[in-house]
């Protein structure tokens, strides 16, 4: 059954359920401050707790700071106020067990497709003969046997996605953070891609953190979706997905309990949805 | 059912039925129809504009006054005369010692300015371009220092260097550094974010950043200035020799001015640009060779 979580329960819902868990956010505050010097609020006072081992989507209107929750967790930012915490460690720097597939194409252009996988375990110091090995492997797991001397320009954009998962799941990240990593595939790459995702992370033990847009997606992929407010981003509820696994993208969206649990996501997410829109018109009214 | 659509969009890029055959045979003969076409008009417009320069130069002269002449080939040289001067250059030599000699001279103050500049170019852009407070501090110099008809270091560099090499090496490096380094330093702002996070998140140190992600996205603005900047070589080592020196291709140019030799100016003319297209095509290569994992570099306009 799926319930609404108010930042308090999250927190002692949280206490009770694991000594441990891979990635806290503690009250998370996000400021920036734009080029013209004006400040602005990604993110407000956010608690959201993910056990080890789990995938839990992040659903939100545009704009609602999905992406800066990443880069915290991440270590590419530092939140203004509060604590993210990464199996009970404070995270001050990029962190070692972290993997992150963003949204655009993050392969690196002139590097091979062998050489964009092999980069990991190359940055952190081991030999260009075994990582070569290692990166042989992965990309056979993605189904890339064959193109490892491509250039990325050479390959589609469902093959690049593959290069980037490759590219980041052989460093073996116990946390792996996908910043809407489908969003640009068609819609048939893309659940032959989701599906693929699962499987590999079927045999990872990895905690996921999946930001998107797409409730299906989010329920299809997720043991939890977590509903982001507007922005300044706060957490508005969070359902647990109870589908069986192993799932197939594709298929589940015909079940009974799928569309039940998108019916109840939806009423949460729709007003959050409805909210940013006003506010975009007005942005570009005014 | 993705694998179904990609098969059925390749296909018909694959075939190879007769019709296909026989368009790719039309659009062949096009091509080389087309390209027989310009290399004629490319000929025909050399014939024309040489042709009525060396008409215009022997029309209406009267006796030994070439002044008389439509245009007047004391001063404003002649076709013929510039290729006879290329011949008794090449046949007998010049002024101070052997052609080759000269353009050797020339070409090693060119080079050797080319590579010092584009590498302290690439390294000062580089530098300043991932260090906000070191670019903060030394922007307006060098802003004023780039302002500065920076030509006029060479009668510097002839007092400080005397008139060997390294004083037409010194001026050239001047010029070649300001192109390299702007066209560096703003590679290194352009970098992708993303790749920047995703090389960060994989594991990547200050250094392996700068080698494996910014210089190699900075290399095609890099490379793009190199065309640019040969020719600022070039023009730094004449100019230098032009000023004083003993040997070099702008030494023959000022002989020739000093001696009112229009032909002579025009022969070493001829040899700069022939130098300065044969390193047109080598910066050409080195880029290809540089940066073959894209598809279409974009590099200054080429004709």
């Amino acid at each position: 059954m799926a319930v609404r979580e108010p930042a308090l329960a999250s927190r002692c819902r949280r206490v009770a359920e694991s000594a441990k868990p891979a990635i806290e956010l503690d009250r998370v505050t996000k400021r920036f401050v734009s080029p013209t010097g004006k400040s602005f609020t990604a993110l407000h006072d956010l608690d959201l707790t993910v056990a080890a081992g789990e995938f839990v989507a992040v659903v939100g209107p545009t704009g609602c700071g999905k992406s800066t929750t990443l880069a915290l967790i991440s270590g590419l930012e530092a939140p203004s106020s509060g604590a993210v915490r990464v199996f009970g460690e404070p995270v001050t720097a990029v962190g070692r067990s972290v993997g992150y597939v963003f949204q655009r194409d993050a392969v690196f252009p002139w590097k091979s497709v062998i050489d964009n996988v092999a980069m990991g375990p190359r940055f952190r110091g081991i030999d260009t003969q075994k990582a070569n090995t290692e990166a042989h492997e992965w990309i056979a797991r993605v189904g890339l046997d064959g193109f490892e001397r491509y250039y990325p320009h050479q390959l589609s954009g469902g093959m690049r996605k593959r290069v980037a998962l490759a590219q980041t799941l052989i460093n073996h990240p116990r946390i792996l953070l996908m910043d809407e990593p489908f969003s640009a595939l068609d819609v048939q790459t893309r659940a032959l891609m989701e599906n693929e995702l699962l499987d590999l992370w079927a045999s990872t033990a990895a905690s996921v953190v999946f930001v998107t847009h797409d409730l299906e997606e989010a329920i299809g992929m997720a043991d939890r979706v977590v509903v982001i407010t507007a922005g300044p981003g706060t957490v508005k509820g969070s359902y647990r997905v109870d589908l069986p696994r192993p799932r197939n993208i594709a298929e589940i969206r015909f079940q009974p309990r799928f569309v039940e649990l998108y019916e109840e996501i939806w009423n949460d997410l729709r007003d959050e949805v409805l909210v940013s829109y006003e506010r975009s018109k007005h942005s570009v009214a005014s | 059912m993705s694998a179904q659509s990609t098969a059925s969009r390749r296909s018909p890029v694959v075939a190879t039925d007769a019709a296909a055959e026989d368009f790719d045979a039309a659009r062949a003969r096009a091509r080389e129809r087309r390209r027989l076409l310009v290399l004629a008009l490319r000929v025909a417009l050399a014939i024309v504009i040489l042709g009525s320069w060396e008409l215009t130069t022997r029309l209406g002269c009267h006796g030994p006054d070439s002044g008389t002449c439509v245009v007047d080939p004391f001063f404003f040289g002649q076709p013929s005369g510039i290729w006879s001067q290329l011949v008794t250059w090449v046949e007998k030599g010049t002024a101070q010692g052997s052609l080759w000699e000269q353009i050797a001279v020339t070409l090693e103050e060119t080079v050797l300015g080319f590579a010092i500049g584009v590498v302290l170019g690439i390294i000062f852009g580089v530098a300043l371009g991932r260090n906000r407070l070191l670019s903060d501090v030394l922007g307006p110099y060098i802003k004023a220092m780039n302002a500065m008809p920076r030509v006029v270091l060479g009668s510097i560099f002839t007092i400080a260097l005397g008139l060997e090499i390294p004083s037409k090496v010194a001026l050239a490096v001047v010029l070649v550094f300001f192109v390299v380094f702007f066209n560096a330093f703003q590679g290194v702002r352009e970098v992708d974010r993303d790749l920047l996070a995703n090389a960060r998140i994989l594991g990547a140190s200050q250094s392996q950043l700068s080698r494996h992600v910014i210089l190699p996205s900075a290399l095609s603005w890099i490379l793009a200035s190199l065309h640019t900047s040969f020719g600022f070589a070039l023009v730094g080592a004449i100019v230098g020799e032009y000023l004083g020196a003993r040997k070099g291709i702008g030494l023959m140019i000022a002989t020739a001015q000093g001696t009112f030799n229009a032909n002579g100016v025009f022969a070493a003319m001829f040899i700069l640009a022939v130098v300065a297209i044969i390193a047109e095509w080598l910066v050409t290569r080195l880029e290809n060779f540089l940066i073959k994992w894209r598809p279409n570099a974009i590099t200054e306009v080429t004709i």
